[in-house]
């Protein structure tokens, strides 16, 4: 299964390092990434294969939003599914 | 990036819901009751708890899973059943209040926010059963926490039965004196549907399958949004933007209906194109209708802004879903639209002009507290109005009006939650009763005969 993981925050060093390693932690491979810097605020899009993960989409929801608390980062996944019903014909 | 990946566009999509009250209002699962008769009203009150709870035991978890996987909040889990003036026809008694107190306790256990469907159909004539129901009306919503009722008092194929009119004046009236929040759950219908999925008004129809999926959408706040960038445009760019957004919108409704349908195997029926407001700021309808270029909501020309954001929206969202139903219309419940309380409060927001805007396309007087002193006869003259504006336009109209007793216009009254508050509004007080008390059945008008 493929899911978006956004992840927003005030820019700092080592935010990617940071949530590439937590998504490494789980097995979950990265296959997109985009990121920008405005006016010192972070936003990270990442298109991310879940196939290897074995924890349950709800529990790994939590933990990287537990995971992002603990670094101030705004981290949310959703599959990918939502966006492409929204834009794609 | 890559084609799946458009960073503008998922961005664009999370602002949705984060910021402009982008949700799925509600997955409503119609459940037939119509196996569930029986002569003895405790024996049909057992099967059908036990038929709700059965079909509808994943509902709330399938609901939250999906919420977290697509990130999209669900706000409303319900269930609609077979009208139960059908269900309960064969019940040897005379108040079927007890069936609502079934229906509530089956909703409490599976965890739903709302139930409707404790209903009759009578728009050419009361059946025995209807009567009793209707009857137990009163009981039945101040004795239940999330029951709704809902009657049909009209069709553009049967005229209006003005001998239910009649009746629905008296039972909103006697609602309202033992609980003003009842009449919050009580909805009257000309040209009632079988598949709506918002309430107060849903009941699953004799036409629908055993068990179906419907979802209604949400959405103000994002339409409200893309008009910013439209200022000083012309019209046709309104609508057209009106028409992009409101797909975006219902394609989430139909991926999160094809996933609940899929997830609870059951069958899906249709998604509702309509633009449901809250009471939170910023997810107002009469918001939009501003934003086109009223003063404020009610002024001259809102009937026009309305026909045209509504017609934008069922053409945008009719490509975007493979079934659209229920009632697809603009809902302009007075107490639930900051926007509209704020035009109602201002005097802008009148009863007359509610009216006319559901000439066009609202589906009805919806959630309108009236002063506590208003008659019977004058609540039904209002519910003869609308059904009249109904059966005439071959569309969907419905009352739901809470008198508030003990207060008069001017004051406010508060009913929590979801269904806000309302500026007590101003009526006409010249009676009708002569015109109510006459009873009978208006016929079915010219073009009814289609054959």
């Amino acid at each position: 299964m493929k899911a978006i993981v956004s992840v927003f925050a005030k820019d700092a060093r080592g935010i990617i390092a940071y949530v590439t390693a937590l998504l490494a932690e789980r097995d979950i491979n990265v296959l997109d990434i985009s990121q920008t810097v405005m006016q010192e605020y972070f936003a990270m899009i990442m298109l991310v294969d879940l196939d290897a993960c074995s924890l349950p989409f709800h529990e790994l929801a939590r933990w990287l939003q537990e995971k992002g608390q603990e670094r101030s980062l705004d981290i949310h996944i959703q599959r990918s599914d939502i966006f492409e019903a929204m834009h794609r014909v | 990036m890559s084609y799946l990946m458009n960073s503008s566009e998922i961005l664009q999509t999370i602002q949705m819901i984060d910021q402009q009250h982008l949700d799925i209002r509600t997955v409503t699962m119609g459940i037939s009751l119509l196996d569930c008769a029986d002569r003895d009203i405790t024996c049909c009150g057992e099967k059908i708890y036990e038929k709700l709870c059965r079909r509808a035991e994943r509902l709330v978890p399938v609901c939250e899973g999906i919420e977290q996987e697509y990130g999209i909040p669900i706000v409303n889990k319900r269930i609609s059943v077979t009208p139960i003036s059908l269900v309960a026809a064969a019940c040897e008694t005379e108040d079927y209040a007890p069936l609502a107190s079934v229906l509530d306790r089956a909703a409490e256990t599976v965890g739903i926010n709302f139930i409707g469907g404790f209903s009759a159909l009578s728009q050419k004539g009361f059946t025995e059963s209807d009567r009793r129901l209707i009857l137990s009306i009163p009981r039945a919503l101040t004795e239940t926490k999330l029951v709704c009722a809902s009657v049909n008092v009209g069709s553009t194929r049967a005229g209006i039965n003005m001998d239910a009119v009649q009746l629905m004046g008296k039972i909103i009236r006697e609602t309202a004196e033992i609980d003003p929040v009842g009449c919050a759950k009580l909805v009257v219908f000309c040209n009632a549907v079988e598949d709506n999925p918002f309430m107060a008004g849903a009941f699953h129809g004799v036409g629908e399958p055993e068990c179906v999926i419907n979802v209604g959408v949400s959405g103000p706040g994002v339409v409200a949004n893309a008009l910013r960038s439209c200022r000083g445009e012309r019209i046709d760019v309104v609508s057209e933007t009106i028409k992009r957004t409101a797909f975006k919108i219902t394609r989430m409704g139909q991926l999160v209906a094809q996933e609940a349908s899929a997830r609870l195997q059951v069958p899906f029926g249709v998604v509702d194109l309509s633009l449901a407001p809250t009471p939170a700021v910023g997810d107002s309808v009469a918001e939009i209708l501003e934003l086109i270029g009223l003063e404020r909501c009610g002024t001259h020309g809102t009937t026009a802004a309305l026909a045209l954001l509504n017609d934008a929206v069922k053409k945008g969202g009719v490509m975007a879903s493979s079934h659209v139903g229920g009632l697809s219309g603009a809902f302009i419940p007075v107490s639930e639209d900051a926007g509209m309380i704020r035009a109602a409060e201002e005097g802008v927001l009148q009863m007359d002009k509610l009216e006319a805007m559901t000439c066009v396309c609202s589906v009805g007087l919806d959630m309108i507290a009236v002063p506590g002193d208003t008659s019977a006869e004058t609540l039904s003259a209002i519910i003869a109005d609308e059904a009249a504006i109904g059966m005439i336009n071959s569309k969907t109209t419905a009352v739901r009006l809470i008198p508030a007793i003990g207060k008069d216009v001017g004051d406010r009254v508060d009913f929590g939650g979801l269904l806000g508050s309302a500026p007590v509004i101003p009526l006409h007080r010249e009676s009708a009763a002569e015109f109510i008390q006459r009873g009978g059945r208006i016929p079915a008008p010219l073009h009814s005969l289609r054959n």
